[in-house]
């Protein structure tokens, strides 16, 4: 018989404080902050997003809060900011030879596959909301006329929803991509791919079909059109997300790790 | 019948066409350093895995402490420590926040986990320079912060491939006696592959070797040493001629001799005074200078087992 050998490491892991989901979330914020090693690249990145937030609503005016532009920046800015740490996270751990010894430890599967995603979506969720504070602080100080400018309750509800959403989406296609690519580069342009081919052939579906297309959109009113793309978005990014829990699992990356 | 910090029966793993591991069955007694012996490619990466459970068996199985590799891996793995065949260590965070990772995700306390930190990299030499990113460091430096942090959460079992690969001799040794003292004071058990046959015969009470997913060898390194061949002795000196080499080989005690560098080199039947050799050799008009006794190191018995299996 072999014997239980630290059988009693199991009832001191149970007392111990701490979770898996937190180590991992941990170890991702300081390697995101870090961003390989530069925060110089980290703020330059950050310039972007600042510029988006500032110069084009200054530039469109008070209206900008009741318009349709905030919701595509609800939806490119995290979907960029998450396309980028995503395969650095994922496929780059396994670039860098570090997946293997993550593997090697007690970590489950799932805490390692959450806490990654978190720290990604959060990070580009958080500066978008970030963005539509400081879009407000500078409308407000731009265009005051003595009433208080905030975003109306579509435009703001929705972008909040979508940037999310968008994150969550771009996060979970971001795995897959992961797994199925030797390099973080890789993965990007993969993603990248994923991104721009759907955009692109819908945009070229709308000219091809403008006519048909615009009489569709007309019927529908603009929240109800909002909440259906929020409701096809959600219903794919779930998808992605169960694929994504599917095939994140150590038996399969242990295999394309080594 | 000692207890087994490892036990593996009939092990086997395929890579497509290719067998890895061809039915391996090995037992590791606790609180020993074994050492897993074997050329590029022979499996011994591919057998920690599979002790792992990272990896499913294509056939056979193995228990960690106790556990089942297949269906009780977690367990395994919280009750273990790794050093694999890339030091795994975050080259953008500093050494200190590499260990600080591993150290909350095996739910060490805040406590606990400084004065781990704290005691490792003191006895690697690194506490100075735990600040410093990792990616900065020399690779003998990464290679002493990976198996800082194989051995952080006190694990009872350390598997360790090439522990000592990449650092400079003083390294090494420093390595190899806190893997001694580990083993003998803390009752762990030490699993570690290894190239360096003179590693493995100072440090491992028992030795594995694997040929092609094979095992062809295991036991203790004077064991395999004895199994190689009779005992040996070095005689120095001059003058020694080919007659005096045909008289060496006439005698029924004596089953080989050679002569390398200037040096006699005869391996023996049997244990034997050396005494009637030199008396016969100064006889027949030899100088000797020196006489050493000896026995096949590990690395010959290595060598050979390789060249039988070819």
């Amino acid at each position: 018989m072999t014997s239980n050998i630290g059988a009693n490491v199991g009832a001191d892991i149970g007392a111990a404080k701490g979770s898996d989901l937190g180590a991992v979330m941990w170890k991702e914020r300081k390697s995101i902050l870090r961003f390989r090693g530069s925060r110089s690249r980290l703020l330059l990145t950050m310039l972007s997003p600042l510029l988006l937030a500032t110069f084009f609503p200054w530039q469109w005016g008070p209206e900008w809060v009741s318009q349709v532009p905030p919701l595509v920046l609800a939806f490119i800015v995290p979907a960029i900011l998450v396309g980028m740490t995503v395969p650095d996270s994922f496929a780059g751990e396994r670039e860098r030879h570090t997946l293997q010894t993550l593997l090697a430890s007690r970590l489950p599967d799932r805490a390692i596959l959450w806490g990654k995603l978190a720290v990604s979506l959060l990070f580009g969720w958080g500066i978008t909301l970030g963005m539509m504070l400081i879009t407000l602080v500078v409308l407000n100080i731009a265009f005051w006329d003595g009433q208080l400018i905030i975003y109306t309750l579509p435009i703001g509800l929705g972008s909040v929803a979508l940037s999310f959403i968008s994150a969550s989406l771009i996060g979970g296609l971001g795995v897959l991509m992961s797994l199925h690519s030797e390099t973080a580069q890789e993965a990007a342009q993969k993603l990248m791919g994923f991104i721009m081919v759907p955009a692109i052939l819908l945009q070229v579906g709308f000219f091809a079909f403008q006519e048909r297309a615009v009489q569709i959109i007309e019927t529908v009113n603009g929240p109800r059109l909002l909440v259906i793309v929020l409701g096809v978005m959600l219903a794919l990014d779930v998808l992605i997300m169960l694929l994504a829990m599917r095939s994140f699992r150590r038996s399969h990356l242990a295999l394309i790790s080594g | 019948m000692a207890d087994m910090a490892i036990r593996i029966e009939g092990l086997t793993r395929d890579f497509d066409t290719v067998r890895a591991l061809d039915g391996l069955s090995l037992e590791v007694p606790a609180g020993s350093i074994f050492g897993f012996l074997g050329p590029n490619g022979a499996g011994k990466t591919t057998t920690i895995r599979l002790l792992l459970g990272l990896l499913e068996p294509t056939a056979g199985r193995a228990e960690v402490l106790g556990f089942d590799t297949q269906t009780q891996g977690a367990e395994v793995r919280a009750r273990t420590g790794a050093l694999l065949e890339h030091p795994g260590v975050y080259e953008q965070l500093s050494a200190e926040d590499n260990l600080e990772f591993y150290g909350r995700a095996y739910r060490m306390s805040r406590s606990e986990r400084q004065a781990r930190i704290r005691e490792l990299l003191t006895q690697m030499g690194l506490w100075e320079r735990r600040k410093e990113q990792a990616g900065k460091w020399s690779e003998g430096m990464r290679q002493k912060l990976a198996l800082a942090r194989a051995l952080l959460h006190r694990p009872a079992l350390a598997l360790l491939d090439e522990p000592t690969a990449g650092l400079d001799v003083m390294a090494a040794n420093a390595v190899r006696e806190d893997l001694a003292a580990l083993a003998a004071q803390g009752g762990v058990t030490v699993f570690l592959t290894t190239h360096n046959m003179a590693e493995a015969e100072r440090l491992c009470s028992q030795v594995a070797v694997i040929r092609e997913g094979k095992l062809v060898a295991v036991g203790h390194p004077d064991k395999l040493r004895a199994q190689a061949g009779g005992p040996r002795v070095e005689i120095f000196g001059r003058g020694f001629t080919d007659s005096m080499l045909a008289l060496l080989r006439e005698r029924p005690d004596v089953a080989a001799v050679a002569r390398r560098n200037g040096h006699l080199e005869v391996e023996l039947q049997r244990e034997m005074e050396t005494a009637p050799l030199v008396t016969m050799l100064v006889g027949a008009g030899a100088q000797v200078e020196e006489v050493r006794r000896g026995k096949a190191s590990l690395e010959e018995v290595f060598m050979t087992l390789m060249e039988e299996q070819i």
